[in-house]
């Protein structure tokens, strides 16, 4: 259970909570037109008379956008729509040339799905997906180069989007997180969409309300718009809830309304009511037929699926007998489980899962640098970990060895090679160190045969600081074991 | 269904028109008179049939995604009534 209950003065209350996400549709032209979705290009480049919004030019489907939100849609475990259609969604603002957006109304191309969440409690939880369609992005306005005027790039304006509609399924900011965390995941395992919500690719707005616990009613919610982290939707989800409680606790009421969050000052501030909500009058977009997808168009796409995160860490632990909780973090980006397959291989996986979880992630946060450019290839750390299992090394050696490899990116087998740090399993080479600390500490002999039993640890450091680290630690206490009877 | 004044002037602000004052009883008449007509429709039995998105028995044509258009910034701001810096100009935008 990981339902945030507000307690009230009169009750406990309950959150209820369902989001909205636009994920940018990774494609290289638009949905509707030919011009590049690029980045960063030069103000106004990206812009083609469809989407300058001349009369009279006419909207193409752009095919990959369409394919690209079938295979979102099955990472999400929905059902495609073979029959979609395209409508228009009326408003006049500034950043939107049409004066409509086309988007899909009634039929969107994907129906219900749902995505399981992982919480930390170690729980699983099912968030409903109610559909997923696709629409044009608008376009970019810049506020702050004038005082008395708004400029307008539409280098964005007509970039694919899919707007992803949860059912109202969250009871927790906690939920809420984990979701948006998972459906980043998916997408960029996929390929479907960068999901950086920094920088506006992914996102989010949260409809929220609050309810007596216990209660089955929906009262008025309020909609918060575009957050651009996880973090500060969790904090916005949070606020909101303790606000609509704080009024209702009051006596008050909520209307429906739009929000807008201050993440200055972690707190939702009022945009507008319901009063003025837009009235979009969508209506069938008559540029644009219906969408009518062949079965074959689809199959295609189930038959190029990548494996996806839930289906990977269920093997990890199946057939490589990681944990759960291992398993989530090595397959939590694409890049990360790939890497941890090609060091695993062939090897203790389970071990190799613990020194990059441990060591090497470390390694990688310390120096600031990403996956692709560790010193350490997936190779070296396979192989350093078989060095420790077939007893090659010591698993204190190993740590040095790691070190040293860190630096050089050299092979553990040549470190180990070239500076004799092969350990010592030799029982005479040990016994022999063993006799000359016994010897030349009769008094710490005494005491541990009169009792003192934890100066066996001491023994053990002495034996393998004598070794220059090398003696093999097992062996080493079995042998003091015997000697000091 | 019948349109009254306060309708006309809602669907205008929506539509950016703008109707003078003294032409809104003769367009409310008209809206009436053109409603009226279509819901002639009302008189067919519908029960059970879709509704009808297009009428042209053909497929929506996909492109490939391919980069065909563009780099005529020049051109899409030709007719812009103010442009800076390469950016369309708006009157001052905050919500």
């Amino acid at each position: 259970m990981t339902a945030m209950i507000l307690k009230g003065k009169t009750c406990d209350w309950e959150l209820i909570c369902g989001l909205e996400i636009h994920c940018q549709i990774i494609s290289k032209s638009k949905i509707f037109s030919g011009a590049s979705t690029h980045y960063g290009s030069d103000v106004n480049e990206n812009v083609s008379f469809v989407d300058a919004g001349m009369p009279g030019m006419l909207p193409t489907l752009n095919e990959e956008c369409v394919r690209q939100a079938i295979k979102t849609g099955i990472g999400l475990n929905a059902k495609v729509n073979k029959h979609s259609v395209f409508s228009r969604k009326n408003y006049f603002y500034a950043d939107l040339p049409q004066g409509y957006q086309i988007t899909q109304f009634e039929y969107p191309l994907i129906g219900e799905g749902f995505v399981k969440i992982n919480l930390e409690d170690g729980s699983n939880k099912s968030i409903g997906i109610e559909r997923i369609h696709i629409e044009q992005d608008t376009g970019k306005s810049i506020h702050d180069i004038s005082p008395t005027k708004t400029f307008l790039d539409f280098n964005r304006a007509g970039v694919g989007l899919m707007e992803i509609v949860t059912k109202p399924d969250f009871r927790s900011s906690e939920e809420v997180g984990a979701f948006l965390r998972k459906l980043r995941t998916i997408v960029r395992y996929l390929g479907t969409c960068d999901g950086n919500m920094d920088e506006g690719s992914m996102r989010c707005d949260a409809s929220v309300s609050v309810r007596p616990v216990g209660s089955s009613e929906l009262r008025p919610r309020a909609e918060i718009k575009n957050v651009n982290s996880v973090k500060f939707v969790m904090q916005a989800i949070e606020f909101e809830a303790k606000r609509q409680v704080d009024i209702y606790e009051n006596g008050g009421e909520i209307e429906q309304q739009t929000r807008l969050f201050d993440q200055t000052i972690g707190e939702t501030r009022f945009m507008r009511s319901k009063e003025f909500a837009h009235d979009y009058r969508y209506f069938p977009d008559p540029d644009l037929l219906p969408l009518d997808l062949e079965d074959e168009f689809i199959e295609k796409i189930k038959n190029e699926m990548v494996e996806l995160p839930d289906v990977k860490q269920e093997r990890f632990v199946e057939e490589m007998g990681l944990t759960p909780y291992d398993a989530s973090v090595l397959t939590e980006d694409r890049e990360t489980a790939e890497w941890f397959e090609k060091a695993a291989r062939g090897h203790d996986a389970k071990k190799v899962a613990n020194w990059m979880m441990g060591d090497f992630f470390a390694l990688l946060n310390e120096k600031k640098i990403s996956l692709a450019e560790s010193p350490i290839t997936p190779d070296n750390l396979g192989k350093l970990v078989e060095l420790v299992t077939s007893n090659v090394i010591n698993g204190k050696t190993a740590k040095d060895v790691f070190a040293i490899m860190a630096e050089t990116g050299d092979n553990p087998e040549k470190i180990v090679e070239e500076r004799g740090l092969k350990q010592v399993t030799d029982t005479g080479a040990i016994e022999k160190i063993i006799d000359e600390i016994i010897g030349s500490n009769p008094d710490n002999v005494t005491a541990y045969k009169g009792g003192k039993v934890n100066l066996m640890g001491w023994f053990v450091g002495q034996v393998m600081k004598a070794s220059q680290g090398k003696a093999n630690p097992a062996m080493v206490n079995k042998l003091l074991k015997d000697k000091l009877g | 269904m019948s349109i009254d004044a306060e309708t006309v002037k809602k669907v205008a602000f929506l539509s950016r028109l703008k109707i003078e004052d003294d032409k809104i009883e003769t367009t409310k008449d008209e809206f009436n008179k053109i409603i009226k007509w279509v819901e002639q429709l009302n008189e067919a039995n519908t029960d059970g049939v879709v509704p009808l998105v297009s009428v042209n028995d053909c497929q929506l044509q996909m492109r490939k995604d391919e980069v065909t258009d563009g780099n005529k910034a020049e051109q899409v701001l030709a007719n812009a009534p103010m442009k800076e810096y390469g950016y369309f100009g708006v009157p001052k935008v905050v919500e």
